[in-house]
C-alpha cells in the first residue's frame, strides 16, 4: 500500500542577511491512512516547519529547497497517483485546492486561526464550498453533523456562535470539525493542546483518536509534549536542528530509546519513579545557532555520551536503520552497534 | 517532631472582581476568582498550589503580594525578625513596603519580567538600591554573589535580557528575587514557557537555592509532575475553591476528591505500557462568574448524586493534615496516581 503521505530528504532553508537558516535540513518520513505520526521536538527544532511546508505555507524567505511531499491521491476519473507538493507554486489553484480538501491543518491558538468577524458555523461552510458542489443548505447541515460529531453539546445553536463565545476547548473541537469538514486524508495537527488544561487536553486527545477511526485519516501530531505524543501516535520522529535523530514506534521509542538526545529529554521529565527532589538529569548547552553549519551530529558537544569523542564531529549525519522501523541518527549508536 | 514555623497563613481568602455593564459602570456580577482558600506556607518548605487555568491560583499568588487587595480573609504573614505576625490583607501600601522584600516572586513569562533596557546587572542592583540594602562596593559584591548563585558567569553581567535564552532570564529572574534575602518566594509557573530540558535546570537550580538558603516557595503550577517533584504540601483549586489540601505522598497515593483523581489521571504518560484507564471528563471547567450550586464539581463529577447539587461540601479533614471538599471523601475508594499507572 502506498503511504498517504510521504516526505523523501525534506530540506526547508531561509535565507536571512545572517546565514542559511536549515530550518528541516533533510527530514524523511511517511504516514499511512489511520496512522499518526508524532513529531517531537523543542523549540527550535523545525517541527512545525515540516508542517508548513507540507501545507506549502513556509513564511518566507524560508524556501524548499530540496526534497519531495508525495501525497497520495485519487482523483475523481478513478484513477491514482503521487502529487508531488514541493514542486507546486504555493500561490496556484491546485495548491489551494489541496489545503483544506486533502491536507488540513489545526493549530495551537484557535483564536487566531478562526477569523472574529464571522460565525464558526459560516467559516466551516465557506470551507466547505469551497471545496465540493453542496447546496447552502446541505453544507449547513454538514457543518451542524460535524460540530456534533466533534462533541459540542446543541450544534444547531452553536453553529451562530463566533469564536469569542466558545471556550478554548469548545474552539479547538470547532477548529477540528472545520478541519475535518471536507474529509481530508491528512491532518497536521501543530501542538493542537498545548494552550489547553489537561483535562481538557485529554478530551482533545480521545476526540482525535475517535475521529481517526472514523475517517481513516493519517495525522502528523507535531509536539513538544513527549506524554502526549506517546498516547496518540503509532510512530514517533524525534527531531533537534532540522534533522531527525530518531524514528521509532511508539512502544519502542519510549521504552528502548538509543538515541541520547531523546533518551536526555525523556530523563529530564520527572516521572513516577523519579525520587521527590532528586536532580533531575538536564542538557547542557543551548541548541547550535541556527545558521550554524553542522556536518557531523548537531548534537555534539552537549551529548553527556560521547564525551567529545571526534567521531561524532567528523561521522557526517546520517540516519541509519538499526532494527525494522526503528532508525538512529548517532555514530555511537549505529557504529558500536 | 518540632516543625518548622509558619510563615505564611492565609485564611478564608476571597477576591471577587465586579462585572461593570452600560453607561454608568452598574455592578451586574462578580467574578469569584478566588471564594475561600485557606493554607499555609512553612518556613523552608515548598506548598504546591494546582489548578486548571482560570481556578483562581494566580490571584491567590498576587494577593499574597500585594498586587489586589483581598475582598475579605486574611493572609497572616510572619515577619523573620520576630515581630509579631502582621495581617497583609488588611494594611496599607505604605506600611506593606518595608515587608515586601520579604517575599518576592518570579513570574512564567521570562521575556515580559525583565526590562529590555537594563543589564542583568542594573536588574540585579535595583532592588537592593531601592531598599537601601547595599551601595558601592557592597552592592556590586552582592550582585556578583547573585549571578554565581543562579548559575550565570560574570561576564553576563553587562548584557541585556535579549542576549540570554528563556532559562538563562528565568535564572536573572530568580536571582533578582533573592537579592534582597526573602523568605517567601512565590513562583508562578515559573517553568511553563521552557522547554523540557531547560525546565529541568530550573527545576534544579531552584531546589539547590532552597537547600542552600532555606527559602519557602509558593509553587504555583498546573502541572502536576512537577509540583510533586517539588512539594511537601499541595493544594488542589477548582473555580476558586480549595477541594483537597495534603501532604504529598498520601495525596498521590490515594486521593480523595474526584476532581484529583480525574487531574491525575489525565496528565499525559511517555510510557505507553503504563497508560492506565483515563478518567475523561466532561465539559469544560465552571465559570467562576456563575459557578454551579452546591460543590462547584458535580456537573463534571463521575460521581456526583443529588445532594451535590445543593449542598457545598466544607473543606474537612478526613486523616491528619489531608483536607478534602467532598461529600463522599470517605466513601469514595478513589485511584491515585501509582495505581493509575500514570506518569508523575
Amino acid at each position: 500500500m502506498v503511504p498517504t503521505l510521504e516526505v523523501q530528504n525534506l530540506r526547508v532553508h531561509f535565507m536571512l542577511d545572517e546565514g542559511v537558516v536549515r530550518a528541516v535540513d533533510g527530514v524523511t518520513f511517511s504516514v499511512r491512512d489511520g496512522k499518526t505520526l508524532g513529531i517531537v521536538g523543542e523549540s527550535g527544532s523545525g517541527k512545525s516547519v515540516i508542517g508548513q511546508s507540507i501545507l506549502r505555507i513556509v513564511p518566507p524567505p524560508g524556501r524548499i529547497v530540496e526534497g519531495k511531499i508525495l501525497l497520495r491521491m485519487e482523483n475523481e476519473d478513478g484513477t491514482k497517483g503521487r502529487l508531488d507538493l514541493a514542486q507546486l507554486d504555493p500561490n496556484s489553484r491546485q495548491a489551494r485546492s489541496i489545503r483544506g480538501r486533502d491536507v488540513a491543518m489545526i493549530f495551537q491558538e484557535p483564536m487566531n486561526s478562526f477569523s472574529p468577524l464571522h460565525t464558526v458555523g459560516n467559516q466551516i461552510i465557506e470551507a466547505l464550498r469551497l471545496h465540493s458542489d453542496v447546496s447552502k443548505n446541505e453544507a449547513r447541515n454538514r457543518a451542524i453533523e460535524m460540530l456534533g460529531k466533534v462533541g459540542i453539546p446543541r450544534p444547531e445553536h452553536r453553529i451562530e456562535a463566533y469564536p469569542h463565545q466558545l471556550s478554548g476547548g469548545m474552539r479547538q473541537r470547532a477548529m477540528i470539525a472545520m478541519a475535518l469538514v471536507c474529509n481530508p486524508r491528512v491532518l497536521i495537527a501543530d501542538e493542537p493542546t498545548t494552550a489547553l488544561d489537561v483535562t481538557i487536553q485529554a478530551q482533545i486527545v480521545e476526540l482525535l483518536k475517535q475521529l481517526q477511526e472514523e475517517f481513516g485519516m493519517a495525522i502528523l501530531f507535531i509536539s513538544h509534549n513527549l506524554g502526549v505524543v506517546a498516547e496518540i501516535s503509532h510512530d514517533v520522529l524525534v527531531v533537534y536542528f532540522g534533522r531527525v535523530m530518531e524514528q521509532a514506534p511508539v512502544d519502542v521509542l519510549f521504552r528502548e530509546p538509543l538515541h541520547p538526545y531523546t533518551r536526555a529529554l525523556l530523563k529530564s521529565v520527572p516521572g513516577i519513579d523519579t525520587p521527590v527532589r532528586s536532580k533531575l538529569a538536564t542538557i547542557d548547552g543551548t541548541i547550535p545557532e541556527p545558521s550554524e553549519l553542522i556536518p557531523g551530529c548537531p548534537f555534539f558537544g552537549r551529548c553527556d555520551q560521547c564525551g567529545g569523542d571526534s567521531v561524532c564531529q567528523d561521522t557526517p549525519y546520517v540516519l541509519t536503520k538499526v532494527a525494522e522501523n526503528h532508525s538512529v541518527a548517532c555514530p555511537l549508536v549505529c557504529v558500536a552497534g | 517532631m518540632s516543625e518548622a514555623q509558619v510563615l505564611l497563613e492565609v485564611k478564608d481568602l476571597k477576591k471577587h472582581f465586579p462585572i461593570h455593564r452600560g453607561v454608568f459602570k452598574k455592578v451586574v456580577g462578580h467574578v469569584k476568582a478566588v471564594d475561600g482558600v485557606s493554607f499555609r506556607l512553612r518556613a523552608g518548605e515548598t506548598l504546591g498550589l494546582v489548578g486548571e487555568s482560570g481556578c483562581g491560583k494566580t490571584t491567590v499568588g498576587r494577593m499574597i503580594m500585594g498586587a489586589y487587595r483581598p475582598t475579605s480573609g486574611n493572609v497572616w504573614f510572619q515577619p523573620p525578625n520576630g515581630q509579631p505576625r502582621i495581617d497583609l490583607a488588611d494594611i496599607r501600601p505604605k506600611q506593606m513596603k518595608p515587608l515586601r522584600r520579604h517575599i518576592q516572586m518570579v513570574f512564567q513569562d521570562p521575556f515580559a519580567s525583565l526590562n529590555p533596557r537594563m543589564t542583568v546587572r542594573q536588574i540585579l542592583a535595583e532592588p537592593l538600591v531601592v531598599n537601601k540594602v547595599a551601595k558601592g562596593r557592597e552592592l556590586e559584591a552582592r550582585v556578583r554573589e547573585l549571578v554565581e548563585l543562579v548559575g550565570l558567569k560574570l561576564i553576563h553581567l553587562n548584557r541585556y535580557p535579549h542576549a540570554f535564552s528563556g532559562g538563562q532570564r528565568q535564572r536573572i529572574s530568580i536571582a533578582r528575587a533573592m537579592a534582597l534575602y526573602p523568605c517567601v518566594i512565590v513562583a508562578d509557573e515559573p517553568t511553563s514557557a521552557l522547554d523540557v530540558s531547560v525546565q529541568a535546570q530550573i527545576v534544579n537550580l531552584s531546589l539547590e537555592i532552597q537547600d542552600k538558603i532555606g527559602v519557602a516557595y509558593l509553587f504555583i503550577s498546573h502541572d502536576l509532575g512537577l509540583v510533586r517533584h517539588f512539594s511537601k504540601k499541595i493544594v488542589l483549586m477548582y473555580v476558586g475553591r480549595v477541594v483537597e489540601y495534603a501532604p504529598a505522598e498520601p495525596l498521590f497515593a490515594r486521593p480523595r476528591h474526584p476532581y484529583t483523581e480525574a487531574l491525575m489521571s489525565n496528565v499525559p504518560s511517555t510510557r505507553p505500557e503504563m497508560v492506565g484507564h483515563k478518567i475523561i471528563l466532561e465539559g469544560d471547567p465552571a465559570d467562576p462568574i456563575n459557578p454551579p450550586s452546591g460543590c462547584p464539581f458535580h456537573p463534571r463529577c463521575l460521581y456526583a448524586e443529588e445532594m451535590c447539587a445543593t449542598v457545598e461540601p466544607p473543606l474537612m479533614e478526613v486523616e491528619p493534615e489531608h483536607l478534602v471538599a467532598c461529600h463522599f471523601a470517605d466513601v469514595l475508594n478513589l485511584t491515585g496516581c501509582d495505581a493509575l499507572g500514570c506518569a508523575v
